[in-house]
């Protein structure tokens, strides 16, 4: 019998890990995995509450994350992609100017 | 087999954590993806499932291996990140996973785990829902799209370089 708690248990370490992840690597790409890697962890959980729901509304609510995580990713990712083309480098801590 | 995709998830995403090369950190990820997915199958939700391996793994890792390739130097060597704040950020894990699994396990759940009879066809509830219930939401889900991907085209344009 699965319950609510093993979803539970399983969103918060990739919840957890995902935040280490965030804060220790350097390279920038790395750090939007771990970012993508949270909001799977609120994925499970919200398809962990709504198992017994018959109305399913965090299955809805795990659609518009989905979505929304890849818009995020897509402008993150053109971000990362000019911030390279103007420094030359992919780490978070190397850019300190704004407006070069 | 609920246990055995959990913990190729979770065992997986600290693949991504330990390993130091890019691109194994990228596998490691898809795998973890894969399992979350699946782990979505077995939670009654197939068509979340499906949506999983349609858009993170079909499309977001592949965008991000994209990025990663575009943004090294492809010089023949081992695509390798250095870390910082690796104490700071393994504590902040720790303590954030031992809070809210005390939280978790010192909570009652004897209501959400009472068993309900779920509709038949899952797929059938969530298409009528997004066409009525959840109208709004779904359009402006359409413009936030549209809208982020002119964000994306335009940042990354190739801009002429203001000369002094």
């Amino acid at each position: 019998m699965i319950t609510v708690q093993h979803f539970l248990v399983i969103g918060i370490s990739l919840f957890s890990i995902g935040l280490s992840i965030v804060v220790i690597k350097k390279n920038a790409i790395l750090v939007l995995l771990g970012v993508e890697l949270m909001l799977n962890g609120a994925n499970v959980n919200l398809i962990g509450f709504s198992i017994n729901d018959p109305q399913i509304q965090g299955q809805i609510f795990a659609l518009f994350v989905i979505v929304v995580a890849a818009a995020e990713a897509a402008v993150a990712l053109a971000v990362v992609v000019r911030m390279y083309q103007y420094y030359a480098t992919s780490n978070v801590d190397e850019p300190n100017e704004l407006k070069g | 087999m609920f246990y055995f995709f959990g913990l190729l998830a979770v065992i997986s995403a600290l693949g991504v954590l330990f390993t130091r090369n890019v691109l194994y950190a990228t596998f490691f990820l898809i795998l973890s993806f894969f399992s979350v997915a699946s782990i979505y199958v077995l939670g009654n939700a197939s068509f979340i499932g499906v949506t999983q391996l349609l858009i993170y793994v079909g499309g977001i890792l592949i965008l991000m291996i994209f990025g990663l390739m575009l943004t090294t130097k492809l010089s023949g060597k081992v695509l390798v990140t250095e870390s910082h704040n690796k104490r700071m950020g393994v504590i902040l894990g720790v303590v954030f996973f031992s809070v809210l699994s005390f939280i978790i396990f010192s909570a009652n759940f004897e209501v959400l785990n009472k068993s309900v009879e779920m509709p038949k066809k899952m797929i059938e509830v969530i298409g009528v829902d997004l066409m009525s219930k959840y109208l709004i939401p779904f359009e402006i889900a359409a413009i936030l799209l549209l809208i982020a991907l002119i964000g994306a085209a335009v940042i990354s344009e190739k801009r002429k370089e203001i000369k002094e």
